[in-house]
């Protein structure tokens, strides 16, 4: 009788939609993303060898019983050595240094944007977006095209006698902030559109009208008002950025290594799992306050 | 028009949210085919009781009984009731045909029955026209008449309807009270309807409920709402009320302070407040002889609102400030009475209601 | 005042359209340029263009690309709506912070994290239980499913959060059982936010480099791979054959978009 009632219990919870929604998404995201997770913070506590997979067993049965092979070495190893460190470094100064700039130039476009009547504000929106839908590879590519020794910029300040000789604008950190800002523009403009347009702008000129000065209504009433928005843009560019690799290889050059390309190193050419887990690890612990900073402001975002 | 039977039992509703009690220990008893309604401010918890008849909230204590079914656990979509939303809620992606079969469609009839149904309803509702129009090309009182009509085809014992003339301007809500009202009483469903506006309830009800802090504080006609109010808080929220205190009290002898008068009532007063509602005193000139003052006082105009079919006064005492309002009974093209004015204001012994704090 | 702060208006937008169409306009302008060194002029031609439909490579993982960012946009829609139908309006979510985490977590890790971590799993189920045999089409398509899972129930939370819940309510007021609120009313109401979802997690599939580079496999070429490897070192007139014709399809679907809106903007 008990089994009867169970069974039935559980026919009806299958039947009812609510349980799928949150069975399937918990099935597929802790197998294929929570699981890789906890695996690369399974490797990075192992320990080096030979072979393949290039790592000790975690746990194994050997002449002298159960013995489990986890080490901290791994992070001790990247936390003290200063080359991994200053890899991370630099990349956390370009997040950093990019995420400024995409903001001083994505706000005001943002809110202009914003602030404009429907129909201005689509057609806008459709040019803003073509950029965006457009691979970003080849964007970042476009620049190498530009600023190369023999590329457009240069060619054309030859020819009209700027300079002598071409400008090394290539293969250096300030082509990849470039590269940055122009393929993570449209993250920080979008989120940060789609929070300024629920609010009625032309509040703002209204505050105009009673008298107040630009610069203080900005300070005073904008910026307060759209912080949620700021947050979510900001943290849709840094957190990223912070493992880009692809734009420093296309880029930037050989005097500076970034955190991501350390990562691809350690994996595929020293082939040393171990210390490339513990570095990812280590830059997710980096990462886990900005990531709850962003969650956090998520929950706000979507409240208003 | 309502019967003398009870058709919906609200018994001891209690509900909680969080540490703010919504209601407690709600209880009221709604006749069959009586337009009733739920009067309170924001917060009284009006908009909750109606929630939980509908089955959109379910009460920590308490019963709903209606005609005889407790409903209480019953989701809201196996109710053989109705709800139309303050905002309407219509579906934005159907037609209004669609939006009014959309709850005939889960009954399980068969088609013509289905069209007869919305094709009385459209024409009841005088929408036939915009039956092929989408939600937005409507203006919001033909929105209304689609909710409405949504919920009428499905024939439901009892219909609820949250704030129905909030959004309409003033002309339109005149109407709507009317159409409203009728319809009620052609249909001979039972309405309960959820407002704020004090002038809707008693427009509109066969009897109401006034509340407060999700509490019910009288249950009565308009009339016995609005001349019996059972305590000040409900005096003052239905219409105007002039509240005074009784001083003294000898064998029905009375004396109010505040207007320096003697006041005879009709009425055994226990209290030691009364109620004069403003429309029931007299106002004149006053002429300079000195009565004795029973149920009358003098005073000074301070405030003086012309409103065309009435005049509002504010007069003013040594210690006191009340309202007179006086209809404008005959032709005049100045107002008699003017700012600061010594005036006459008198009163009925029948007008004097004891009143509770 | 407000002239002067219409004309900022105007030249701040000016200039970040510039900024943003300037690169793209110069590699169009260079795949009509006949020479094999892309910087030298020498005369217009559209060999690039025929040159690039009768690549193997490029053709085969454009096709991959295709198939794979289809496959993926579609099963992340699917559970991405999950995702952001749960937390928008199911109360009691087991473990209900997990599960944002989860769910939204993906979308601002580093592609190299997620890289690393889909490539390790589809090293120890291999060795665990032989699955999958060999990196290739499959192991691509799911890690493209997982990341995009989190951009769909982003989108479709933020839409259901500015929902008006009345609709719901009425709906179930009226007889319907929460399953046919659902596919009666919520789905179709929210319709639009599904279908730019959707067209975003294609977008994200077809354009992902690092993801792909991971857990790619013989034969299993995307379209990102191969012009990775040919831009890496230099420049590539083949490449820019290939911008300008992305440009050109993505102008036109937006304009398509475009039109298409203000057609049905007019009729009512």
């Amino acid at each position: 009788m008990k089994i009867q009632s169970f069974l039935l219990m559980i026919s009806k919870k299958l039947r009812n939609y609510k349980f799928w929604f949150v069975f399937t998404p918990y099935f597929w995201l802790v197998l294929f993303f929570f699981i890789p997770l906890a695996l690369i913070f399974k490797i990075s506590i192992s320990i080096a060898e030979w072979g393949m997979p290039p790592y000790k067993d975690l746990f194994e049965f050997t002449e002298n019983g159960f013995q489990i092979n986890a080490t901290l070495n791994n992070y001790i190893y990247v936390l003290s050595d200063f080359y991994y460190f200053k890899s991370y470094l630099n990349s956390l100064s370009l997040a950093f240094t990019s995420t400024l700039i995409c903001l001083l130039i994505g706000f005001p476009i943002a809110f202009y944007v914003a602030k404009s009547s429907e129909r201005v504000r689509n057609i806008m929106l459709i040019f803003l977006i073509i950029p965006f839908w457009t691979s970003f590879l080849l964007r970042v590519y476009a620049w190498k095209v530009l600023l190369q020794g023999n590329g457009l910029i240069n060619s054309l300040l030859i020819k009209f006698g700027i300079i002598d000789t071409p400008l090394p604008l290539l293969h250096n950190h300030y082509a990849v902030i470039l590269g940055v800002v122009y393929t993570y523009l449209p993250f920080m403009i979008l989120p940060l559109y789609g929070y300024l347009v629920k609010f009625d702008l032309n509040l703002i000129d209204a505050a105009y009208d009673l008298g107040a000065k630009p610069i203080k209504a900005f300070f005073k009433v904008i910026l307060p008002l759209s912080l949620p928005g700021i947050v979510a843009g900001s943290m849709l560019v840094f957190i990223p950025v912070v493992g880009e690799f692809v734009i420093p290889e296309m880029l930037g050059g050989s005097d500076r290594l970034y955190f991501g390309k350390m990562i691809w190193e350690e994996f595929f050419q020293n082939r040393d799992w171990p210390i490339a887990s513990a570095l990812a690890m280590s830059g997710i612990l980096f990462l886990v306050i900005p990531i709850l900073i962003f969650q956090k402001q998520y929950e706000k975002y979507n409240l208003k | 028009m309502s019967s003398n039977e009870d058709f919906l039992i609200i018994d001891n509703i209690s509900k909680r949210f969080d540490d703010v009690v919504a209601l407690d220990k709600v209880s009221v008893k709604i006749k069959r085919s009586e337009l009733f309604s739920l009067l309170g401010s924001s917060g009284c918890g009006k908009s909750t009781l109606l929630r939980i008849i509908a089955g959109f909230e379910k009460p920590d204590e308490g019963r709903i009984i209606l005609d005889g079914q407790d409903i209480t656990d019953l989701p809201p979509y196996l109710r053989p009731l109705n709800i139309m939303f303050q905002n309407y809620a219509l579906f934005p992606h159907l037609n209004v045909y669609k939006n009014i079969e959309f709850g005939l469609k889960e009954e399980k009839l068969e088609q013509n029955l289905i069209e007869e149904r919305i094709n009385e309803a459209l024409t009841l509702l005088e929408l036939s026209a915009l039956q092929k129009r989408k939600i937005n090309e409507i203006s919001g009182g033909q929105q209304q008449r689609v909710a409405l009509a949504r919920c009428l085809v499905k024939k439901p014992k009892l219909l609820l309807l949250d704030e129905p003339l909030a959004a309409l301007d003033k002309k339109l809500r005149i109407q709507t009270q009317f159409e409203l009202v009728n319809l009620q009483f052609k249909l001979g469903i039972t309405f309960i309807i959820v407002t704020h506006d004090q002038e809707e309830a008693m427009s509109l009800s066969d009897r109401m409920a006034v509340m407060q802090q999700g509490n019910i504080l009288q249950i009565g006609t308009p009339v016995e709402v609005y001349e019996t109010p059972g305590n000040e808080y409900i005096a003052n929220f239905i219409g105007t009320a002039n509240i005074f205190e009784i001083n003294y009290n000898l064998e029905n002898k009375l004396f109010a302070n505040a207007l320096n008068a003697f006041i005879e009532s009709t009425k055994n007063i226990t209290t030691n407040k009364f109620l004069l509602r403003p429309e029931k005193i007299e106002i004149s000139k006053f002429s300079g002889e000195e009565n004795i003052q029973i149920n009358k006082c003098i005073g000074t105009v301070k405030e003086i609102a012309y409103l065309g079919s009435y005049t509002k006064y504010l007069v003013k005492t040594d210690k006191a400030t009340f309202y007179v309002f006086q209809q404008n009974k005959f032709f005049t093209e100045n107002l008699n009475i003017k700012w600061d004015d010594k005036v006459v204001c008198s009163w009925n012994e029948n007008s004097i209601f004891p009143i509770n704090d | 005042m407000s002239r002067n702060l219409n004309f900022l208006k105007i030249s701040l937008l000016s200039f970040g359209f510039m900024f943003l169409y300037f690169p793209i306009f110069t590699l169009v302008f260079y795949s009509f340029n006949d020479s094999e060194r892309v910087m030298v002029w020498t005369s217009f031609s559209f060999r690039w263009y025929s040159e690039l439909f009768h690549n193997e490579q490029i053709l085969e993982a454009f096709y991959t690309s295709l198939k794979v960012a289809f496959l993926s946009a579609s099963v992340a829609t699917i559970i991405g709506v999950m995702v952001g139908y749960s937390l928008a309006r199911i109360k009691y979510v087991p473990f209900r912070i997990f599960f944002i985490f989860i769910g939204t977590s993906p979308l601002v890790m580093p592609e190299i994290i997620l890289g690393l971590s889909f490539l390790l799993f589809f090293i120890t189920t291999n060795n665990l239980i032989g699955f999958p045999s060999s990196k290739g089409f499959l192991t691509v398509l799911i890690s493209h499913i997982t990341f995009s899972i989190a951009f769909v129930g982003v989108i479709i939370q933020a839409r259901l959060s500015s929902f008006d819940k009345n609709i719901e309510e009425a709906a179930q007021d009226l007889g319907a059982m929460p399953n046919k609120v659902f596919w009666k009313v919520t789905a179709p109401v929210i319709l639009p936010s599904i279908v730019s979802a959707w067209l975003l997690s294609f977008t994200l599939s077809l354009d992902d480099l690092v993801v792909a580079s991971f857990t790619n496999g013989p034969g299993a070429n995307t379209l990102p791979i191969v012009v990775f490897s040919k831009v890496r070192l230099g420049l590539s007139p083949e490449v820019n054959a290939l911008s300008a014709i992305v440009l050109l399809v993505v102008m036109s679907a937006a304009l398509i978009f475009y039109f298409a809106n203000k057609k049905s903007n007019i009729e009512k």
